[in-house]
């Protein structure tokens, strides 16, 4: 998958499932700070990347996840190696 | 009972005593109910048959909730059989009772490994399920012994105070999502567990307690039927003491 539909699908996620504003959304766009999502809500936008993307996301990796361009790294190297 | 959405509900530690009394009102409410057990395979399908004769829907699920693999085994089997869990309810509890003095490391880990990691493991699996779901469930069962302390019974009342906490904690974690957690802490319960005290241990309890009897298990499940039901959506973080008074 193109990294330009990675992005694309992740910001549709983030204002289906999260709603966030689409307008506030950038890849440098930090989750806690930028955007207001709890740290729970980060753990369930991950939930949602596994389900849509058909990927798996370890604890360990997803810890590590702070901004919205980090969540679309994690997945374009679990879909594309 | 204005609760009419039928569930798919796990009781953990459900072949009998309270546990099987939950599991019986949960299936009575048209929730559908996974019988969870360890050992004793006849007891939890001859609960399972008790709900289906009643015109409910049960299915018995072996694993020790205190061991990880296991916990993780009886989720799967669950979700393939019943589908993703909304009501957990955490009840399996074992007691190791002895003084401080005579107590064995084995007896207070094995305590905490099924009264209170088991909680933390069940919920847990849960979690996912009922986070996509935005609605959930979680009731522990912990003790009286467990919010007034009982002698004999350190390992016991340690793990049951931790439920408590537990029970706080996640309450404030997930309540945003629609997912409350509860706790309720019953007093003397004629179980087979309070069985094993013997007559004058029970006579002597009986005599402190304000309603003057021990409860019955059915009396318990009550309160967890109650707190599982929509009537209680307003209910997080809280503990339930079913004791007959015995704190009066």
């Amino acid at each position: 998958m193109e990294r330009s539909q990675i992005e694309a699908k992740l910001t549709d996620l983030l204002v289906d499932e999260l709603g966030l504003e689409r307008d506030d959304i950038t890849m440098e766009a930090k989750f806690e700070e930028d955007l207001d999502v709890d740290s729970l809500g980060v753990v369930e936008l991950l939930m949602a990347l596994e389900d849509n993307f058909d990927v798996k996301i370890p604890d360990e990796e997803a810890e590590k996840i702070t901004t919205v361009g980090e969540a679309a790294d994690l997945v374009s190297q679990k879909l594309n190696g | 009972m204005s609760d009419v959405t039928s569930r798919v509900a796990l009781v953990t530690g459900s072949s009998r005593g309270i546990g099987r009394s939950i599991a019986e009102l949960l299936a009575s409410h048209g929730h559908r109910v996974a019988i969870n057990f360890v050992s004793n395979e006849a007891a939890a399908t001859e609960v399972v048959s008790a709900i289906e004769a009643a015109g409910g829907t049960a299915v018995a699920v072996k694993g020790d909730v205190g061991d990880e693999a296991a916990v993780a085994a009886v989720m799967a089997e669950v979700q393939e059989k019943l589908g993703p869990i909304e009501i957990l309810v955490n009840n399996a509890g074992i007691t190791r009772d002895d003084l401080l003095m005579r107590m064995k490391p084995d007896a207070w880990d094995v305590v905490m490994q099924t009264n209170l990691r088991s909680v933390f493991l069940c919920s847990k699996g849960v979690m996912r399920g009922m986070l996509r779901g935005r609605w959930g469930r979680i009731i522990s069962l912990s003790s009286v012994a467990g919010v007034y302390g009982n002698p004999g019974q350190a390992n016991y009342a340690a793990a049951k105070a931790g439920v408590i906490g537990f029970t706080m904690s996640l309450a404030k974690e997930i309540g945003s999502r629609g997912i409350t957690v509860n706790a309720v802490a019953p007093g003397f319960i004629a179980t087979d567990m309070t069985a094993a005290l013997g007559d004058d241990v029970t006579n002597a309890a009986a005599e402190k307690i304000t309603l003057g009897r021990l409860g019955l298990p059915e009396e318990v499940a009550s309160a967890v039927g109650y707190l599982a039901s929509e009537d209680a959506s307003y209910i997080t973080g809280q503990t339930i003491v079913v004791d007959g008074g015995l704190a009066l």
